[in-house]
């Protein structure tokens, strides 16, 4: 199309108004007639064995309705399963019980479940419940679980080892080792990056009701995906998929927390069909730091090669991801296809030779959190960088630099195997350290501490990997699903549209962008489109949203929907106005005949014509409404340059974060406005993984942050104004040129915070501390390195 | 109810037990959004789910159980409060105004007006809680610098936006706010 108004327009959002005066219905907000409450009861071991539940008093309470345990599931609930069963690993899927029958893995399983007329009678109830349990040793780190001697989680799982998982060229790259230690550098490292808790603010629930009658279920739950709810659901409780219905109220966030389908929904729906009532069940703020999934908590030793020019040749490393006690939906896939093929980053480090193993523990299972995979990988790689730059005296950026992938190498196949759709690394890089006063502050630096504190600079240029994804490819990695979108773009009569998509925003702002989309596709009023999603019954298929897929294959397949509703009408509109249709012209909702203007029919007179029906031209169907189902033909590979300045008291250890730039390069943009957004929220997850935040167990496998005012969720105080700017370079792969932005911030911020405080440490003789950043690590650093005379 | 039971498990108090085991429910009289109410309830029942609960109003919401999240911020006589801090049974005789309450005769405060101009949130569970407690902040400081409303929302979190345009929103509101009471003055 000629004129493109709304793409690009920085337009106040569409879903603010219901938010913002407090009508929007989040699933805890949902009421039904003869609603009831639902009370897990979760095991306060790590690992136990169950020799006896007793349910008598609890089922005595008034209120109670119904009280099940693992046993009365047995047989009727089949086990959680894992959807991505990565290929060549050797990868075990123990059963997943939704409710324990004899064994207990984690603090926070699952055992039983009371049903009472309200949520206070079936909290009290469930502390009625007197489980009898034989306690086992635990073991909660992951190096220690596959150690011999270890204590077992799983019959037929051998040292608790869930898969190993190796690629790369193991002879080439220990072929580039030898060369650099003749005439280059080897350095390694440990690097732990620690677990944490995604904390979306609405905690998970789940509102279910079976009509008996017509055998209809329907789930009401915050989910981030609910076909893919709707498919594990049918697998789960043996009921067809057809008569289940899941929907997705308004989501109050999720970082990849409301992806898995957890045995909480499953234990609810049997609660509603056993019951024959709808029965609701909310979790706590404390029984979500227990029951949802936590992210990140690899441990990885790894080696670089480089020539003394800064050029990297090889990395060569192993990871000891600990997935917890069970396999959550996508765990296999996060710290692997995810992770492990994103190594190398935006350079062209040509030999890696690489490893993952997944391990059981008993801990809270881990999956997908903001990145998921990918900032765990971009911290290895921007930290090594960092450290080759230290060893050489290079300058973080020089280094950086000299290992790009250059710009007219796109598309371009990494080590791993993966194809980079495009990209332009350099400019973002120069912008970044433009904005910076880069060479300013290395003055400034070079001029020592004021007042004890010590200036710290610290660079991350990142490249991830969005847009998930073709189909095929990510079928070939084991993923148990497509990663397509689809779209319906319907035009009423009066020419006002519904749209819907298969993706599943809760935040992200689509209803927004998706109607910017189509109100340029088809020159109507934005005001005259309405974005649909979320529903099952209402919407045919989809993936859902996570992975910084939604607007790079859900708008996608909405722009083709458009185009599609587009071709069709500028057919009636042909017949209409007697011309032959190449002749026809569209602009701004208007089809006209090309050389005389005047001869037009607007996008609503076509539609309504289209349904009236009266006077089609032959072979074209009456209404006007098209599907799409678009599948990309590679991922986007979005990227960019952050910079982190800090100073750090040595006095106190403090870290005052003093500036934060971001440039970001994610394809064409669509609203700018909700870009920064994007931007910016993910930046705060990103930072406060490196000074903040991090989940801690004891190790008998009691969550010792197990509440919020244990775990550091950071506040508005601890950040300054970040300053952001964009390059723009579209991908190839989806009609949008668009390329994802949901994950970015969280992927480049925790390296660059990171070596902006080892940068500030090094005078200290410092080369790397572990996450979080705290003021007691760091000054236990600097002073134990003075006791030690350096 | 579950109060109506002839037995309760032990856990609660005394002071809780009336004839025959039931808990001894007590009236609460609170005037929300301009309308009063008067209910039995149990002593136990914390403030916001009163609210959200027995009056229904869910646009105050509960992202916590520790009063570190502020979802359930509230005003209560005209004071941001966090509604889980509270029972029902303290609030008895109080004026609440609840974010259903805000937006008067359908036009949007300036605060709400300030969030929705500068994109201050995006899955919006916080929000409630954060404008009520905005509302408090610019009667605290009607012109506040940056760090103030950062400070001054120290109780309420956010996962998603980062706070930036959260800052920018009350910046926004502060303005329009300021704006309007100068235009009032003058014409008073
Ligand atoms: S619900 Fe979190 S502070 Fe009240
Ligand atoms: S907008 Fe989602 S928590 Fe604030």
């Amino acid at each position: 199309m000629a004129v493109s108004k709304l793409f690009g327009a920085s337009i106040k959002r569409r879903e603010d108004p219901r938010l913002i005066t407090g009508r929007a219905t989040y699933t805890d907000d949902l009421r039904f007639p003869g609603l009831t409450f639902a009370q897990i009861v979760r095991s306060p071991h790590a690992h136990a064995r169950i020799r006896r539940v007793d349910v008598d008093a609890a089922r005595r309470h008034p209120g109670v309705v119904a009280v099940f345990t693992g046993k009365d599931l047995q047989g009727v609930i089949n086990p959680i399963p894992t959807a991505w069963l990565i290929p060549n690993a050797e990868l075990k899927t123990p059963p997943h019980p939704a409710l324990a029958v004899d064994t207990v893995r984690y603090a926070g399983d699952g055992v039983a479940v009371v049903v009472a007329e309200d949520r206070f009678a079936a909290r009290d109830a469930a502390a009625l419940v007197r489980v009898d349990y034989e306690p086992l040793p635990a073991v909660v780190d992951q190096q220690k679980a596959m150690a011999p001697g270890a204590p077992q989680l799983h019959a037929d799982v051998p040292n608790n080892l869930a898969f190993k998982w190796i690629i790369g060229n193991s002879e080439a790259t220990a072929a580039a080792f030898k060369e650099a230690e003749r005439d280059g550098i080897v350095l390694a490292q440990r690097f732990v990056n620690q677990r944490l808790i995604p904390n979306a603010m609405e905690p998970r629930a789940v509102v279910a009701q079976y009509n008996s009658g017509s055998g209809d279920l329907s789930v009401w739950y915050t989910t981030q995906n609910p076909h893919i709810a709707r498919f594990v659901m049918s697998l789960v409780t043996g009921l067809p998929e057809h008569k289940i219905r899941i929907v997705a109220p308004e989501v109050g966030g999720g970082f990849g927390s409301k992806i898995p389908f957890y045995a909480d929904e499953a234990i609810i729906a049997f609660c509603a069909r056993a019951t024959d009532r709808p029965v609701k069940w909310t979790e706590a703020r404390q029984e979500n730091y227990l029951a949802t999934i936590h992210g990140r908590d690899h441990i990885t030793d790894l080696e670089v090669a480089a020539r003394r020019d800064g050029t990297i040749t090889a990395l060569r490393g192993r990871t000891w991801a600990n997935l917890g006690a069970y396999l959550s939906t996508a765990a296999p896939g996060i710290p692997t296809i995810l992770h492990g093929l994103m190594l190398t980053g935006c350079y062209t480090i040509p030999n890696i030779d690489y490893g993952v193993y997944g391990v059981f523990t008993n801990t809270t299972p881990v999956d997908a959190y903001r990145g998921a995979g990918r900032p765990e990988a971009t911290y290895l790689i921007e930290r090594i960088v960092d450290l080759v730059a230290a060893k050489l005296t290079l300058d973080p950026a020089e280094v950086r630099r000299k290992n790009f992938i250059p710009s007219g190498r796109f598309p371009y196949t990494i080590a791993a195997g993966l194809a980079y759709d495009s990209g332009n690394y350099g400019p973002a890089l120069d912008r970044a350290l433009e904005m910076t006063g880069y060479q300013r502050l290395r003055e400034e630096q070079k001029r020592g501490p004021r007042n004890g504190k010590h200036l710290g600079i610290g660079l991350s240029t990142y490249v991830e990997i969005c847009g998930l994804g073709p189909s095929p490819v990510v079928g070939s990695t084991g993923f148990q699903g497509g990663l397509w979108e689809s779209a319906i773009v319907r035009l009423h009569p009066t020419a006002k549209a519904t749209v819907f998509t298969g993706t599943s925003p809760h935040g992200q702002g689509e209803e927004t962008t998706f109607a910017q989309i189509v109100a340029d596709e088809l020159g109507l009023p934005i005001d005259d489109i309405e974005v649909v999603h979320g529903d099952t019954a209402a919407v045919p298929m989809g993936w859902g949203t996570y992975g910084s897929r939604t607007t790079v294959v859900g708008g996608a397949a909405i722009a083709l929907a458009a185009r599609r509703v587009r071709e069709k009408a500028a057919k009636i509109a042909a017949h209409l106005l007697e011309a032959s249709v190449q002749d026809i012209v569209f602009d701004q909702g208007r089809f006209s005949v090309r050389g005389s203007p005047d001869r037009a029919k607007t996008i609503q007179e076509v539609t309504l014509q289209a349904y009236l029906a009266w006077n089609l031209p032959a072979g074209v169907e009456p209404a006007l409404e098209e599907s799409a189902f678009f599948d990309p033909t590679n991922f986007t590979f979005p990227f960019g340059a952050h910079v982190a300045v800090v100073e750090v008291d040595a006095g106190t250890g403090q870290v005052e974060l003093k500036r934060y730039i971001a440039v970001d390069d994610c394809g064409r943009v669509i609203n700018p406005l909700i870009v920064d957004g994007q931007v910016h929220g993910g930046v705060v997850q990103g930072i406060a993984q490196a000074l903040y935040e991090g989940a801690a167990y004891g190790p008998d496998g009691q969550l010792l942050t197990g509440t919020m005012a244990d775990y550091a969720v950071p506040k508005a105080h601890m950040f300054p104004m970040f300053e952001t700017a964009r390059t723009e370079t579209p991908s190839p792969h989806n009609p949008l040129g668009v390329k994802g932005v949901g994950e970015t911030g969280t992927i480049a911020s925790t390296p660059a915070v990171v070596n902006a405080v080892v940068d500030a440490l090094r005078p200290y003789g410092i080369t790397h501390l572990d996450m979080p950043l705290t003021p007691e690590r760091i000054w236990t650093a600097i002073h134990g390195k003075k006791r030690l005379g350096r | 109810m579950s109060g109506s039971g002839p037995r309760r498990p032990d856990g609660l108090l005394a002071w809780e037990w009336g004839e025959g085991g039931n808990i001894v429910k007590r009236s609460v009289t609170v005037t929300v959004n301009g309308v009063r109410h008067t209910h039995e309830v149990e002593p136990r029942l914390l403030l916001v789910h009163y609210v959200r609960e027995v009056l229904g109003l869910t646009g105050t919401h509960v992202g916590c159980d520790t009063s570190n999240c502020g979802a359930c911020t509230l005003l209560m006589n005209g004071k941001a409060v966090k509604s889980c801090t509270l029972l029902a049974v303290q609030a008895d005789g109080a004026s609440l105004q609840t974010i259903e309450g805000l937006a008067q005769d359908g036009k949007l405060h300036p605060i709400q007006e300030g969030f929705w101009e500068e994109h201050g949130l995006q899955c919006g569970f916080c929000t409630p809680g954060m404008i009520m407690a905005t509302v408090d902040l610019l009667q605290r400081h009607p012109e506040p610098t940056d760090e103030q409303i950062r400070w001054g929302i120290e109780g309420n979190l956010c996962r998603c936006t980062g706070y930036q345009h959260i800052v920018n929103a009350i910046q926004h509101a502060a303005r329009t706010m300021r704006a309007g009471s100068t235009k009032a003055g003058r014409s008073a």
